[in-house]
């Protein structure tokens, strides 16, 4: 079986020419200000685990840059992408903040391979997160620069000059000004941030923190805003790929006469890839629909039901995550032990968006617009499908239709440029939304086994707990338990063939559901037995101060009574750590007591993400984060067999729908001096927790698989 | 069959020499360039790709060419009049009812479908109508915010379809 190859692509191969230094970025661009900046550790194959060997052609020492122009705009260039989650807005807020200058004088250019520095893809919640601290760090040392050089121009020393809207002036004589735009004339000043200038404090924030709308919101409601589908060149083909069955498939024999005949269609055969090519889509869709292919598929037991006991079969050791105390001493010291194991299936990432890309092949160029969170990757995935330098190839990112960590694989990326080298001819391949089930990364199947224990005072005595390949991440429990162990047998993707029948790779927030989800079920499992307050019960264990306070106003907004579950209130609360950041939910469901069926009337979220650059932009992540959620908590999961995948459309694989919203309330802390924390993903990973627990609570059903889906819960009902 | 089609599109007479099967997704989007509708699922699934048809909320990706002959399509493009936005864009920006903004052209113009024939739709209302339209960024609640700001923009008044 073929698994996970194009996620455990070597970062480390392709770098054929060495990438753009800082020397050619400064040809590239007139005059101006650069301030060079590293952000997050470099190289960044933090983001992708560890063991990624570095290598010394990459620019080690800058991977974004600013510049003030000639004109007094302010640019970064970066290679991180707009994928929804609204950096191009919070990124551009901290910038005006740092250097004075009006929001709308900011720029942000991104993922374009020739004008940007390398980067690692855009995941998730990394981009404020990594990016805040030295993006604003670049900011002050630009303001630095420019200050010195107004002091200059005005002959005045710096501490008599103030600074606004990207004018300096003297204080005591505001007539008295040079414009950013006035001192950079001429000029060709470079620097690598030196992290020395001070930044603002919190209580000089003009621009962070004040809620700004969204700068891509015109262009998306006026139908501008372009797709990587959308980008059409003179002369482009669309194409269509013939697709086996199953992953499993061996194609037996192939007849493409039918296919031929029809007037304009091109078919393409090169080795494994069988497409055909038209000036419409919906004629090459007609035409591969024409191409008889039989195939042998041979048949696997494997399914969503036999997939669990599969997963611990081929299970590696568990390597630990982290350890305290004795465990057997706790063992002795409980008084009633629980031994629970949580299933949770496979996941579709879903993006209303499909996988798409147009390839431009122009002799040993290549121009590609592709739909990824990953331009860089797919750079070099271009070049080395094509047998040209890195450097020829360019990738220009359009606006991304959702990713959730789905798109950064660029199969079809690769199958575009490969397309459009053989036909001569700019090539789109847009996948339909059945091919866009079948080669997700999808999230993987997973199981968690934990065995714990209470003393005679329900305290938690000890905690032993195994996660198998969902990842690691989530997994260590925040709570005071003296005794505990966790583990992690083999990770969410790069594992062994054989492991999981397709694909698998992030998914928002990856690991971090599936093992909140059995984290917090189990805390709740022995409040219950213990007769007491999930809240009362976390709280009792908990000494971390954010956790407590996240909690704590949950609680309170949400108006939460103390009673032991099940309560028939139908109240859940789960909480849960991501990226930095603190995360506690609340939910009031109904269970209908004939079908079992849920209905989420209320969701309450609270999240410490430390300083908030756009509050509304954060809230609407959060929102999002919720909404999403309610997917996997209560219906998503992926049916196959073998290779196989039977949801192939939204008519099987239901996604939320606005008649599943319940109403929403998000509340944000307050932590101005704490540096930002993600904000993309947190509030996702409680969601299958706290609706589970919520029914626990109002009919005493106890589900252990996800999602919770009205037969599991009526089963459980008895 | 390859007939001649004619239609009225944002308000201008087009006419075309096509096969009348085609459906009217790609014909937008290829041969009239107009990208706005998006393509998502196909088989009337998750309307990404829904245009206004005399008025009516309509999957493009299940109408054919023959299906419109003589009707009036409204497509995202065409919803601004002398550049000024329609108080569902107005709203969406407003409320922020977006995040990737694919499915945003679908949801706009099913929700005018909507107000055209509720000027104050009841919350109820407003999930019926939207409820076949898919979001996977979460952008539910907003949307729903937008609509009703939109409605109370528009005075509750019956408007033109
Ligand atoms: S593309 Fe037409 S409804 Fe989904
Ligand atoms: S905003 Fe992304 S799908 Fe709705």
């Amino acid at each position: 079986m073929k698994n996970d190859d194009h996620l455990d692509f070597d970062f480390t191969e392709g770098f054929i020419d060495s990438p753009l230094s800082r020397r050619k970025f400064l040809k590239i661009f007139g005059g101006g200000i650069f301030i060079f900046m590293t952000v997050g550790e470099m190289p960044a194959w933090a983001q992708e685990g560890s063991g990624r060997p570095s290598r010394p052609a990459l620019p080690t020492d800058f991977n974004a840059f600013l510049r003030i122009g000639e004109d007094g705009r302010v640019a970064c260039y970066t290679g991180k992408i707009e994928m929804g989650q609204g950096v191009v807005t919070s990124l551009a807020q901290m910038l005006a903040e740092e250097l004075d200058v009006a929001l709308e004088s900011v720029d942000m250019v991104m993922g374009d391979t020739d004008l940007c520095p390398w980067d690692m893809g855009t995941f998730g919640s990394m981009s404020t997160r990594f990016f805040g601290p030295p993006l604003r760090a670049a900011g002050a040392e630009a303001r630095q620069v420019l200050l010195e050089l107004g002091a200059e121009h005005l002959k005045l020393p710096a501490d008599r000059l103030a600074i606004e809207n990207g004018v300096i002036y003297e204080r005591a004589n505001r007539n008295n000004s040079v414009s950013y735009a006035q001192l950079t004339q001429g000029k060709k000043i470079a620097r690598h941030a030196s992290g020395k200038v001070p930044l603002k404090s919190p209580d000089q924030f003009k621009i962070i923190g004040k809620p700004v709308f969204r700068r891509d919101a015109y262009a998306k409601v006026t139908g501008q805003a372009k797709y990587a589908a959308d980008i059409q060149l003179p002369g482009m083909l669309y194409a269509r790929i013939l697709r086996p069955p199953s992953h499993d498939a061996k194609r037996i024999s192939l007849d493409l006469a039918a296919a031929k005949q029809i007037a304009g269609v091109q078919v393409i055969e090169d080795g494994d890839l069988i497409a055909v090519l038209h000036p419409y889509p919906d004629v090459a869709e007609k035409a591969i629909s024409l191409i008889k292919a039989l195939y042998d598929t041979p048949t696997s037991g494997l399914n969503e039901e036999t997939i669990f006991a599969h997963l611990l079969k081929v299970a590696p050791e568990g390597e630990s995550v982290g350890e305290n105390g004795n465990l057997d001493q706790g063992v002795q010291q409980a008084a009633t032990t629980f031994e629970q194991t949580y299933l949770d299936g496979y996941k579709a990432h879903a993006p209303m968006e499909p996988h798409s890309a147009v390839v431009s092949v122009e002799g040993d160029k290549a121009t590609v617009w592709p739909s990824s969170q990953t331009p860089f990757r797919a750079q070099t995935e271009v070049a080395k499908a094509l047998g040209i330098p890195a450097g020829n190839v360019r990738i220009i990112s359009p606006f991304l239709g959702g990713g959730f960590g789905g798109k950064s694989a660029n199969r079809q990326v690769v199958e575009a440029a490969r397309l459009s080298k053989l036909a001569g001819k700019p090539v789109q391949v847009a996948w339909s939304r059945q091919e866009e089930f079948f080669y997700d990364t999808f999230r993987p199947a997973a199981v968690v086994k934990i065995d714990s224990g209470i003393d005679p005072n329900g305290r938690i005595a000890f905690w032993d707990y195994h996660v198998y390949f969902a990842g690691e991440r989530g997994s260590l429990h925040f709570y005071d338990i003296p005794n505990s162990r966790t583990a992690a047998h083999g990770s969410g993707w790069g594992s062994e063939p054989g492991t999981h029948p397709f694909a698998t790779g992030a998914w928002r927030a990856p690991a971090n559901n599936t093992n909140t989800f059995a984290r917090e079920s189990q805390m709740d499992i022995m409040a219950a037995k213990a007769g007491i307050d999930p809240v009362a019960f976390r709280l009792n264990h908990l000494s971390d101060e954010k956790m407590r306070r996240v909690l704590q106003t949950a609680a309170e907004k949400f108006g939460w009574k103390p009673a032991a579950a099940p309560s028939k209130r139908g109240y859940g609360v789960a909480c849960g750590m991501d990226a930095g950041t603190y995360v506690a939910t609340m939910a009031e469901v109904a269970v209908d007591p004939d079908s079992g069926k849920i209905t989420v009337k209320r969701v309450l979220c609270v999240q410490d993400m430390g300083l908030v650059i756009n509050p509304q932009g954060a809230t609407i992540q959060m929102e999002g984060c919720i909404t999403m959620g309610l997917g996997y908590a209560l219906a998503e999961d992926l049916r196959f067999t073998g290779g196989t995948i039977h949801d192939l459309n939204f008519d099987s694989y239901e996604i939320p729908r606005f008649s599943w919203l319940p109403r929403i309330e998000t509340v944000i802390i307050d932590a101005p001096n704490e540096a930002p924390q993600g904000g993309g993903e947190p509030a996702i990973v409680t969601m299958g927790a706290v609706i589970a627990n919520a029914v626990f609570d109002a009919v005493g059903a106890r589900v252990l698989q996800l999602p919770v889906t009205a037969q599991r819960v009526k089963e459980k009902m008895g | 069959m390859e007939e001649l089609i004619q239609f009225t599109l944002n308000g201008k007479p087009v006419q075309l020499r096509q096969d009348s099967d085609r459906m009217l997704l790609w014909v937008l989007r290829t041969d009239l360039k107009l990208t706005g509708t998006k393509y998502g699922c196909g088989e009337s699934l998750c309307g990404a790709c829904t245009v206004l048809v005399d008025g009516e909320a309509v999957q493009s990706c299940q109408t054919t060419l023959k299906e419109v002959q003589n009707k009036s399509i409204v497509t995202i493009e065409g919803l601004a009049q002398n550049g000024e936005l329609h108080p569902l864009q107005k709203a969406f920006m407003n409320n922020d009812a977006l995040q990737c903004g694919y499915c945003t052209p679908g949801m706009i113009l099913t929700a005018h479908a909507l107000l055209a024939e509720h000027p104050n739709p009841t919350e109820q209302q407003i999930i019926d109508a939207m409820e076949d339209n898919l979001c996977r960024c979460g952008a539910h609640k907003r949307i729903i915010e937008a609509i009703r700001m939109a409605a109370k923009e528009m005075g509750g008044q019956k408007h033109e379809k």
